[in-house]
């Protein structure tokens, strides 16, 4: 019996640390190739890479600026992923925290910054919870797909922002002469950590967010319910759970996250919004909440390494004139892997064990003994 | 913002409508929401979700147009066009049928893996160049048909890959509905086990539906870098992918519906562009949105979930 | 495990639940691979690597879960696999001509244009066959085909069934049900936990030898229970009118009562409105007119939480569906409905011990079988899953119960327990509408017996009146 539980603890293991080890490696390989299929040379590539992230003077500091957003991203993705749900609208929310943030933050003065910043970083998590709740709301009522839903409101949110900072909108500043918001008061401002780099407040909470949602997933009543309707939704039902309740909630925690990463941004980083802001944190984010396997604790780590490469990147694009577009193939390749136990099984000839569809909504190992059958529940019902 | 329709001059506005032009232009631009919406007809009937459409589309504008570039000859980019959708779909079909990953997040992967690849090779290869573009397709008017007054030139003077899409329309919907295979493919989507039980090879069958939606996702893709512009952006399908699932929902997974739906959403995509320069004083951006939430209120409110093929999304799994 | 056919003989394969009979037909019909062994067909042995080879062999399988779909027609389905065709393009007149002819010659009345899903439930089966007998099938091999018909479908069944043995075919009969054995077997294997326990004919051994040979020791075949007290009625409800998914009318203006201390049997082929009033009842699907009263209160559009709370258990049909969450703790599951409540938590915040101490009582009074409450339900035999749904609903101390097909896979022993605990409570003043379509747990167990068909309550029989043939024609929809 000793051994039938270091087995399965040896299982697990290998589940929840080596598949996600051996993705990130296959992830890395396969870019290797595009590199070389690019004509430049992997190996400079990603020592420049490193370099970049870690050993330039003031690297290490830039590098977990870059990894504060991943962090709220990647939670919130999680968080959706928890309950059954594929929010990959995290860059649309994104924005309308950033848009709300940044509206309260040049928009609201004389308020003293031990008020001014709390005010527009809930502000944040206002607008992205709304923009959540709308898919949400629309999947709860409705069954409408939230796959589609996110992704269109996306774009809705990326042309809303652009009507209101581009081309002299309602949000631009009008005495710059590139298009953006103006300045946010100095009072807003997150203050700096580390005096010389941009490591700003929102580091803390980052850091204290992981906590926060792993306390609601797994302590309290709102966390069984999500985790029940991502789970079996149906039975959920017949329980008694309100599932459209519960979807919404999601999505809108979801949200608010999301738009915790983007005002942060805004507050932290560069105290004001410009027209092109983001570059695809939001789907950078689905690898990462796909890495950790929905488990909040293993967000960090996730979200460090994408903070890394996105810090990296740049210098190595300085460097070997490789695309910053490579970091989404190696996120691509590493969701790929994860989503895929088979795959990397079948390529490394790893035991076997009975294969049952990766199901989103578990959080670290695959499924008990018995694997449940492919019988739907809810995504519109969810994903099995 | 519906003052500002109702204001500007009505009768005016039906004068200079130019409504002709409208449905010309819907007609094309429904041409690769059309396309890649009877890839994921084929796909959904037998059984697997496809929202790779999008990232199929942009791989295959790209592919599509550095072959022709590179070769100085269109055809040959159609053709790079297609056979390269086909093995992306490729991918998302062992991915998801094989190796049993979610067909969603399979289908995202592709479509991350899209943008990616396809920004650094644009990057690295097209950038800088300063040739000269391959051109688009050249219009070709039917003899006879194309003289008709109206029909004319709402039907009968396009370009290769609308003509294309025009007959695939009806190809498809024989297919699906009037042959063997098509039997075979709905009772996959519907029912995998039984299909399995009346000896048909669930696997193969999904395999080449998937297939046939790749090539038909590159046909799609291929509308927007030879069709079109003559060239290649990163980003140049901005979502049509997405917009074209919606239109097969719309059209209840039929290729006829399909069609329908998407002349719809083209219609507001290309009502946007045209209501501007009617002086119309909405801001651009929100005409943009029009073909997107559109899309949401589709979705939400088609009940099409409910008349899905029972089986899509699972994997089958033999025990 | 060994096993031979003969030309010409009905071989009945019984067994109960879990016992390996469906998965070794799935062997022979080439949806599953066997580890070892061999198998010869006709004096030749014989690879049979997927159900083509099976049907070129000769042998048709009808499956106990319906392999028919349902937006195809009855033409389209039959021919499904063997086209006819015309390069490609199909024929489907001549597909229609061609399935009524099968039908005429068979006795088998059918309508080729119909589609499946508009088809009664009784006539499903039929088609199955037909299916079958369209590939040519010499060898027919029968799972469960009674599973969804009345008595005197089933019989009509049995008669249809030794046709094809008049020309030399056989039939494998697969069935957990001793009567039916009898009735229609020439030879009979048992089968217990994957291996043969013995092969014998009816005339050798009697429906009580062959119980003890499925199970392994002697079987009560009825529960012990007392006369019932009936108190007052706990369940009401009143011109029920509940449509199903496909906005059909499923349940067509039903009144019944339970009253306290009773068990209410609700007999009927599955298919009739079972599943839609239950869950009409339970909240989960609201009705398009009439009530349902839970003592005194009117629960009709309450959802799912307000009847639960308003004294409600349910146990639902399909439990790894509706019933139990695989994944989560025993535990868990154990407080399902009511985790958001006191002692179990307080405010948004869950208190695990009450949760742990309530589980380990729950266990043991309940005799789970299971090493600790933390282990995710799904490692538990399907017998002890349903045991934590029948513990967790009566530990919630519901005045109403609702028992759907409460033993469906499930080992005869959990059965005797599960069917004894109802008693039980029964007799400390429970009020319970067993739904079930196994006729014997609903003789044996309801002190009423309400027919259901078509949606409505077409007999309710007590005492001496409540016996098998009349509840069958009334099934069936005559008398």
């Amino acid at each position: 019996m000793v051994r039938a539980v270091l087995g399965a603890a040896r299982g697990r293991f290998r589940d929840a640390v080596m598949l996600p080890v051996i993705s990130l490696f296959c992830g890395f390989a396969v870019a290797a190739i595009a590199v070389l299929l690019s004509g430049a040379n992997p190996v400079d590539a990603f020592v420049a890479l490193f370099e970049g992230a870690f050993t330039n003077r003031n690297a290490l500091p830039e590098t977990l600026v870059s990894t504060i957003p991943y962090v709220f991203l990647g939670l919130a993705v999680a968080a959706g992923f928890r309950a059954g749900l594929f929010n990959i609208g995290a860059e649309g929310q994104f924005y309308l925290g950033a848009l709300f943030g940044v509206f309260v933050g040049f928009r609201v003065h004389g308020v003293p910054g031990i008020a001014h910043i709390p005010l527009a970083v809930m502000a944040g998590m206002l607008g992205g919870c709304l923009w959540g709740a709308i898919p949400g709301v629309l999947k709860a009522r409705f069954g409408a797909h939230e796959v589609i839903t996110t992704i269109m409101l996306n774009y809705v949110a990326f042309l809303l922002t652009d009507w209101l900072i581009n081309n002299r909108g309602p949000m631009a500043d009008l005495r710059a002469s590139a298009p953006k918001t103006p300045f946010i008061d100095l009072s807003a401002r997150l203050p700096v950590l580390l005096p010389g780099t941009r490591l700003h407040l929102g580091l803390l909470l980052a850091l204290a967010a992981v906590p926060v949602v792993w306390f609601l997933l797994e302590r309290t009543t709102i966390g069984f319910r999500i985790r029940a309707v991502g789970l079996n939704a149906t039975a959920a039902r017949a329980a008694g759970i309100s599932v459209g309740w519960t979807l919404v909630t999601v999505m809108g925690i979801s949200g608010a996250l999301a738009g915790l990463a983007g005002a942060d941004e805004i507050l932290g980083v560069s105290h004001f919004m410009p027209a092109a802001f983001s570059t695809g944190l939001g789907f950078d984010a689905i690898a990462v909440a796909l890495l950790a396997r929905s488990n909040p604790w293993a967000i960090l780590p996730a979200a460090f390494l994408f903070g890394a490469m996105r810090s990296g990147a740049g210098f190595m694009q300085l460097e070997t004139q490789v695309s910053t577009d490579l970091i989404s193939i190696v996120q691509a390749t590493v969701i790929m892997f994860i989503a895929a136990p088979l795959l990397v099984r079948w390529m490394f000839r790893l035991r076997q064990t009975p294969p049952a569809p990766v199901h989103i909504a578990e959080a670290g190992g695959l499924a008990a003994a018995t694997a449940p059958p492919p019988a739907p529940t809810s995504l519109e019902e969810t994903a099995s | 913002m519906i003052a500002h329709v109702l204001a500007a001059d009505l009768p005016g506005l039906l004068r200079q409508a130019d409504l002709v032009g409208l449905a010309t232009a819907t007609i094309v631009a429904a041409t690769p929401l059309t396309l890649a919406a009877l890839g994921g007809v084929m796909s959904e009937r037998s059984g697997v979700v496809n929202i790779a459409l999008e990232g199929i589309m942009l791989t295959t504008a790209f592919v599509g147009y550095a072959a022709a570039l590179v070769t100085h000859n269109l055809a040959a980019g159609l053709l790079a066009a297609i056979v390269s959708g086909m093995l992306i779909a490729g991918l998302h079909a062992v991915l998801s049928i094989e190796f049993l990953v979610d067909q969603i997040v399979s289908g995202t992967v592709i479509n991350i893996l899209a943008l990616g690849i396809t920004g650094v090779f644009y990057r690295t290869f097209l950038q800088e160049q300063n040739v000269r573009g391959p051109g688009t397709l050249p219009l070709w008017k039917l003899p006879l048909l194309g003289d008709i007054p109206i029909l004319g030139r709402v039907l009968f003077s396009h370009q290769a890959v609308t003509y294309a899409m025009l007959v695939l329309v009806v190809v498809v919907h024989l297919i699906v509905f009037n042959t063997v295979w098509g039997l075979r493919t709905r009772a996959c989507g519907e029912h995998p086990m039984a299909a399995d039980t009346a000896g048909i090879n669930v696997k193969m069958v999904r395999y080449v539906n998937v297939l046939a939606s790749g090539a038909l996702g590159g046909l799609g893709g291929a509308y927007f870098s030879i069709q079109q512009i003559g060239n290649f952006l990163p980003n140049i399908t901005g979502g049509r992918g997405f917009v074209a699932l919606a239109a097969m929902i719309f059209g209840k997974w039929t290729p006829v519906g399909a069609f329908l739906a998407s002349l719809l959403f083209a219609c507001a995509d290309a009502l946007g562009a045209r209501l501007q320069t009617y002086g119309v004083r909405i801001p651009p951006q929100f005409l943009s949105m029009l073909p997107y939430i559109l899309t949401i209120v589709v979705v939400a409110g088609a009940m099409g979930r409910a008349i899905a093929p029972a089986a899509v999304g699972r994997p089958y799994r033999k025990s | 495990m060994d096993l031979d056919v003969r030309w010409g003989e009905v071989h009945a394969l019984l067994g109960e639940n879990g016992a390996g009979k469906t998965t070794l037909m799935n062997v022979v019909y080439g949806l599953t691979r066997p580890d070892a062994g061999e198998i010869a067909f006709d004096g030749r042995p014989v690879s049979i690597g997927g159900p083509t080879d099976a049907i070129r062999l000769g042998i048709g399988m009808v499956h106990q879960h319906f392999m028919l779909i349902p937006p195809l027609t009855v033409a389209e389905n039959v021919v499904l696999g063997h086209e006819t065709a015309h390069g490609g393009a199909m024929d489907l007149a001549e597909a229609r001509r061609r399935v009524a002819e099968l039908g005429a010659r068979h006795h088998l009345q059918v309508d080729p244009a119909a589609r499946v899903e508009d088809l009664s439930v009784g006539a499903v089966p039929l088609k199955e066959k037909m299916t079958a007998l369209y590939r040519g099938a010499r060898l027919l091999v029968l799972d469960e085909p009674t599973s969804v018909l009345t008595p005197q479908e089933a019989e009509r069944l049995f008669e249809v069934v030794r046709e094809p043995t008049a020309r030399g075919s056989a039939v494998i009969f697969i069935t957990h049900k001793l009567g039916e054995v009898m009735r229609v077997a020439d030879r009979i294997t048992v089968m217990r936990r994957g291996g043969v326990v013995a092969d014998t004919t009816p005339a050798e051994s009697g429906p009580a030898d062959l119980a003890r040979l499925m199970v392994g020791r002697p079987v009560l075949l009825r529960v012990e229970k007392g006369p019932a007290r009936p108190g007052r009625p706990l369940l009401r409800i009143e011109g029920l009118t509940v449509e199903d998914d496909r906005h059909h009318v499923a349940v067509d203006g039903v009144d019944l009562e339970v009253r306290a201390g009773e068990i209410v049997g609700l007999a009927g082929v599955e298919g009739n409105g079972q599943e839609e009033l239950v869950e009409a009842i339970a909240g989960l699907r609201s009705p398009r007119a009439g009530k349902v009263l839970l003592g005194d209160r009117d629960v009709t559009r309450l959802g799912p939480k307000r009847t639960l709370h308003s004294g409600l258990g349910l146990i639902p049909a399909d439990r790894q569906r509706m019933g139990v969450i695989v994944e989560l703790s025993v535990a868990d599951n154990l407080v399902l409905s009511h985790y958001d409540q006191p002692p179990y938590a307080r405010g948004i915040l869950r208190r695990f011990q009450p949760v742990w101490d309530h589980a380990v009582a729950v266990i043991k009074a309940f005799d789970i079988r299971v090493q600790q409450p933390g282990q995710p339900l799904g490692s538990l035999s399907g017998g002890n899953q349903q045991k934590v749904v029948v513990a967790r609903e009566l530990s919630g101390d519901p005045r109403v119960l609702v028992a759907s097909q409460p033993t469906r896979g499930v080992d005869v022993g959990s059965i005797e327990f599960i069917h004894r605990r109802i008693v039980e409570q029964r007799d400390a003043g429970l009020a319970v509408l067993l739904v079930s379509s196994e006729l014997d747990e609903v003789l044996s167990l309801a002190d009423r017996v309400a027919v259901i068909y078509r949606g409505r309550i077409v007999g309710v029989l007590e005492g001496d009146a409540a016996e098998p043939e009349r509840i069958g024609l009334l099934m069936a929809g005559a008398a």
